[in-house]
């Protein structure tokens, strides 16, 4: 099977969100950000992976998504906050998402933010091509 | 009033599903309140009756090491109400598990009747929510819970382990 482009990724990330989320579809663009823009809390991301495995028919590791290894190294947090180590880490393991934001304030708390449906899109759009 | 919503498992099959039967009955308080002259069985507790049924499957799957809690309630239709003398059937079926969660669909029978659906999210909550710290004891498959277990005998080789 071919794997799909990016546009049929994306209206079934829609879709997806649109059942979890109980949002309107038109809501659901690239850069809506799942927590302050849809909705989102903590538990529906557990709710989305499930929704996503099944949907693309892929195996989502809860450390692929969110690396809190990174997140949780003395290492690497100083007050809640990335040292510029952390940052290069975690930049490494989330080439899905754009870290820029985060970069600025980069307050553990506020790690979810970064995920915008283009985020899912991203990490799905990898994972495919990594399967094929 | 013991908060239990599920009378006894009348199949289990580890890892993949279980049914409990609930015997709705006039005894329970409740049911005077909801409603005076008219009682009904709540719909919230038919979804508790199932979130009962299919966290045990849950637990089990782990052996009950997990604080297995109801996170998210993803459907919940009902197309019959349920009276004080029917027996309801909660059938639990696990769609998805991962070490962090796990994903039930459930329907609620009464005989040959579908009376409602309810699919439910379950979070292993010491792998979740950013590492905050809960008790060490299991206050989610108290003692109470596991006994229902103890009750499920239909082939006595069967073997749930407890």
């Amino acid at each position: 099977m071919p794997t799909p482009g990016r546009a049929e990724i994306f209206q079934k990330v829609r879709e997806t969100l649109v059942d979890a989320l109980s949002v309107e579809e038109d809501e659901v663009t690239e850069e809506a950000v799942l927590t302050t823009d849809l909705g989102a809390e903590s538990i529906d991301f557990l709710d989305i992976v499930f929704r996503l495995e099944k949907a693309f028919n892929i195996k989502i590791p809860q450390e692929e998504l969110i690396p809190r290894d990174i997140l949780s190294n003395a290492d690497y947090v100083e007050n809640r906050k990335l040292n510029a180590t952390g940052i290069q880490a975690l930049k490494a393991a989330m080439p899905h998402a754009d870290l820029s934001a985060f970069e600025k304030d980069p307050d553990i708390d506020k790690i979810s933010d970064v995920f915008t449906v283009g985020t899912i899109v991203n990490f799905v759009q990898a994972k495919l091509a990594a399967q094929s | 009033m013991r908060w239990i919503w599920i009378d006894r498992f009348d199949e289990f099959v580890p890892g993949q599903r279980a049914v409990a039967v609930k015997n709705v009955s006039l005894a329970e308080e409740h049911l005077h309140d909801h409603f005076p002259g008219y009682p009904l069985m709540p719909a919230s507790l038919l979804v508790e009756g199932m979130a009962q049924t299919a966290g045990i499957l849950v637990g089990e799957v782990r052996q009950f090491s997990e604080k297995v809690i109801l996170a998210k309630v993803k459907r919940a239709t009902f197309h019959q109400i349920v009276r004080p003398g029917d027996q309801v059937r909660h059938e639990a079926v696990i769609e998805q598990i991962s070490a962090a969660a796990a994903a039930t669909t459930g329907r609620i029978w009464r005989g040959q009747e579908l009376i409602g659906e309810v699919d439910l999210v379950f979070s292993h909550i010491d792998q979740n929510l950013s590492g905050l710290e809960f008790p060490e004891e299991n206050f989610v498959f108290t003692a109470q819970f596991l006994e229902l277990l103890k009750t499920y005998r239909r082939n006595p080789t069967e073997s749930i382990r407890l």
